[in-house]
C-alpha cells in the first residue's frame, strides 16, 4: 500500500500532539490548572484513524477517518468533563493537545474532500451536514460540563442578544455598503475621470487601523447626536452600536466599489454591443447584460467584506457596541480563557462558514 | 506630491509632535492633553514596524517555501493542503486569533506575531503560486537546452522571474499587517495601537486621530516604497507586475 505524504505529515503532527495536555482541570476559573491526558484507548483509536489518513486509500476512507476522529475528540471532551463530576465553579477546559488534534483531523478532512473533487451540490451538502452536526452536538448538551459551555450557561440570556448584535453589525454594514457601493461603482464605471479621487479616498480609509476608525466615529457621532435635532432620538450616540456600524460600513466600501468597477469593466464589449444591437436602452444593457456578467466579481467582494466584518465586529466590544467582542475583551481583562473562547469560537465558526458558503456561491455564478 | 506631504507629516508627528498641538487641540475636552506623551511616538513606531517586518518576513518565507514545494512535481500532492492552510489563515479573524492565542502564548508580542503571520500568508502564497506555475514554454525550453538542473532552473530562472509578483504579494501583506498590528495593543503588544487605545480609554479623540493617522500615513509610504522595489527587481522593466 502506498503512502499519502500529506497524510503522513498530518499523522506525524497528530502523534506529536498526543503527549500534550488534552484537557485542563481547575478548581475555579482563575487558579492554575492540572493537565489531564488522553485515555490510552483513545490514543490508540486516534493513531489508527491517523494511519488510515496516511495511506493512499480511497478518499472516502480518509474522509471517514477524519470525520470519526473529530467526532471521537468532541465526544471524549464532553465525557471527560462530565465524568469529573465537578462543582459548578470548577472548569474543565480544552487543552493544547485537543486543539492540535482537532486541527490535524480538520486538515485531513479538507484534504480528503478536495481530492474527491466533489461537485458544487456535494460541497454544499457537506457544508450543511457539518453545520447540522455542530448544532446537534450543541443542542444535545453533551458538552454542558466543558468550561466554555459553563460560561455560556451563566450568560445564556445575554449571549443570544450579543449574537444577534454581532450578526446585525456584520450584515447591516454589508447591506449598507452594497446599497451605496454598487451604484457608486456603476457611476465610476462610466465616469473614468472621477476614479482616482474616489478610489484614492477609499484606499486611505482602508489604511487606517480598524481600532482608530472605530475610535474616530465616537466623537463624530457624539457631535451629531448633540447637534442634529432628532438624531439622538433615532438612537445615534457616540458610544455603542452606531459608531461600530458606520466604521464597518466605511471599511466595506473599497472592496464593493472596486470589484463593481472591475466586474463592469470586464463585461465583454461584444456582449454590450450585442445588447445595444438588439435595441436595448443603456439602462437595459446595464441591468440585463453588464451587471449579470459582473455578478461573480461583485459577489466575491461580498465574500471579502462579510468575512472581514464578522472579524472586525469583535472590536465593537471595545467601544460598547456589543457583539461577541464583549466576551472576548471581558475575558482578556479578567484573564479568563474560557470567556475569551465563548466570544472567539462563534466568531471563527461564523467567519469560516460565511467564507466557505460564499466561495460556493461565487463558483456557482461563474459556471 | 502626496507622498512628500505624507512623508513630511509623518516626520513632524514623530520628531516634533508638539507642532501638531494646534490641529489636535480642538478635539480634546476639559483641557485634556492633545499630544500623547506617555511614551515616545518614535519608539512605538519603530516597535510597530519591527513587529510588522518580522511577521511579514515569516509569512513570506513560509508562503514562498510552500509555493515552491507545491509547484515541484514531487510536492504537487501538498497543493490542496497548502491552499487550505493559507486560505483558512486569512479567513480566521485576526482579533479572534489574537484572543485565542493569549491563553497559550501570554500577552504581548507573540500572539500578535502569530495573528499577523497567519493573516499575511495568503496574498504571498497565491502570487508566488501564480508566478511559479506559469514559466513561459520558450524559457523552460531554453533552460533545458542549457542543461540546467531543476535546482539551477529554480534559483536562476523561476525565482528571479517570479520575484516582482511575489513582492506585490508581500506589499499587500505588509500593508494589511501594518494596520492590523494596531489591534495587538488590545493584548498589550507595543504598537501605535497603544496611542489609539489610550484615546479610547480616556475618551480623548486627539490620541485616536494621532495614532490612526500615523499608521495610515506610514502604510501609504510603505506601499509606495515596496512598489518602487517591485519595479527595480522586475526583469521586464516597470511593467512586470501582474497582481
Amino acid at each position: 500500500m502506498r503512502i499519502d505524504r500529506p497524510g503522513l505529515v498530518l499523522a506525524a503532527l497528530g502523534a506529536a500532539a498526543m503527549p500534550l495536555p488534552f484537557m485542563q482541570f481547575r478548581a475555579n476559573r482563575i487558579v492554575a490548572g492540572e493537565a489531564m491526558a488522553m485515555p490510552v484507548w483513545a490514543i490508540a483509536a486516534a493513531c489508527v484513524l491517523l494511519a488510515i489518513g496516511a495511506f493512499r486509500l480511497p478518499q472516502v476512507w480518509r474522509l471517514g477517518a477524519a470525520a470519526v476522529g473529530i467526532g471521537l475528540l468532541i465526544w471524549l471532551v464532553g465525557d471527560m468533563a462530565t465524568g469529573l463530576d465537578a462543582p459548578p465553579a470548577a472548569r474543565a477546559s480544552p487543552g493544547s493537545g485537543l486543539w492540535l488534534l482537532l486541527g490535524v483531523f480538520a486538515l485531513l478532512l479538507a484534504d480528503a474532500i478536495t481530492k474527491m473533487r466533489p461537485g458544487l451540490r456535494m460541497q454544499t451538502a457537506i457544508l450543511i451536514l457539518a453545520c447540522a452536526a455542530m448544532a446537534i452536538v450543541l443542542v444535545s448538551g453533551h458538552l454542558a460540563d466543558v468550561s466554555v459551555m459553563r460560561e455560556y450557561a451563566a450568560r445564556s440570556d445575554i449571549f443570544a442578544s450579543h449574537a444577534r448584535r454581532h450578526l446585525l453589525l456584520a450584515f447591516g454594514s454589508l447591506t449598507a455598503a452594497l446599497a451605496v457601493g454598487v451604484p457608486l461603482g456603476i457611476w465610476l464605471h462610466r465616469e473614468r475621470t472621477a476614479r482616482p479621487s474616489v478610489m484614492g479616498t477609499l484606499n486611505l480609509v482602508q489604511t487606517l487601523p480598524s481600532l482608530a476608525l472605530f475610535g474616530m466615529m465616537i466623537p463624530l457621532l457624539s457631535w451629531v447626536a448633540a447637534s442634529v435635532p432628532g438624531a439622538a432620538a433615532l438612537g445615534i450616540a457616540g458610544i455603542g452600536f452606531a459608531p461600530a456600524l458606520i466604521a464597518l460600513f466605511l471599511y466595506s466600501l473599497l472592496p464593493v466599489v472596486g470589484n463593481t468597477v472591475v466586474g463592469l469593466d470586464g463585461a465583454s464589449p461584444e456582449a454590450r454591443e450585442a445588447g445595444r444591437g438588439m435595441g436595448m436602452t443603456p439602462w437595459q444593457v446595464l441591468s440585463r447584460v453588464s451587471i449579470p456578467l459582473a455578478l461573480p466579481v461583485i459577489v466575491a467582494a461580498v465574500r471579502i467584506v462579510l468575512v472581514q466584518n464578522i472579524g472586525l465586529a469583535v472590536i465593537a466590544g471595545l467601544i460598547g457596541g456589543g457583539g461577541f467582542g464583549t466576551f472576548v475583551f471581558q475575558g482578556l481583562a479578567q484573564n479568563a480563557a474560557d470567556l475569551i473562547l465563548l466570544g472567539a469560537i462563534p466568531t471563527v465558526v461564523m467567519a469560516l462558514v460565511a467564507g466557505i458558503a460564499l466561495d460556493l456561491v461565487v463558483k456557482a455564478l461563474q459556471r | 506630491m502626496i507622498r512628500l506631504l505624507a512623508g513630511a507629516a509623518v516626520l513632524v508627528m514623530l520628531l516634533r509632535p508638539e507642532w501638531m498641538e494646534p490641529l489636535l487641540a480642538p478635539l480634546t475636552r476639559n483641557g485634556a492633553p492633545a499630544i500623547y506623551t506617555q511614551s515616545s511616538l518614535l519608539g512605538l513606531t519603530l516597535l510597530h514596524l519591527a513587529l510588522v517586518a518580522a511577521a511579514t518576513l515569516a509569512s513570506a518565507l513560509v508562503a514562498v517555501a510552500l509555493a515552491v514545494l507545491v509547484t515541484r512535481r514531487a510536492g504537487a500532492e501538498f497543493r490542496p493542503l497548502a491552499r487550505t492552510i493559507t486560505q483558512v489563515g486569512q479567513t480566521l479573524p485576526p482579533v479572534a486569533v489574537l484572543a485565542l492565542a493569549v491563553p497559550m502564548l501570554g500577552f504581548g508580542t507573540w500572539p500578535t506575531l502569530l495573528a499577523l503571520f497567519l493573516y499575511g500568508m495568503l496574498p504571498i502564497f497565491e502570487n508566488a503560486l501564480t508566478a511559479l506555475s506559469g514559466l513561459p514554454p520558450p524559457v523552460a525550453e531554453a533552460a533545458r537546452a542549457m542543461g540546467y538542473t531543476p535546482r539551477q532552473r529554480l534559483l536562476k530562472i523561476e525565482l528571479p522571474l517570479a520575484l516582482p509578483v511575489i513582492l506585490a504579494g508581500v506589499r499587500l501583506s505588509a500593508v494589511i499587517a501594518l494596520s492590523t498590528a494596531a489591534i495587538g495593543s488590545t493584548v498589550a503588544a507595543r504598537t501605535l495601537g497603544e496611542v489609539i487605545i489610550a484615546g479610547l480609554v480616556t475618551n480623548n479623540p486627539a490620541f485616536v486621530v494621532q495614532g490612526g493617522l500615523l499608521v495610515g500615513l506610514i502604510a501609504i509610504l510603505l506601499s509606495d516604497a515596496l512598489t518602487v522595489l517591485e519595479r527595480r527587481v522586475s526583469p521586464y522593466g516597470s511593467s512586470g507586475t501582474r497582481a
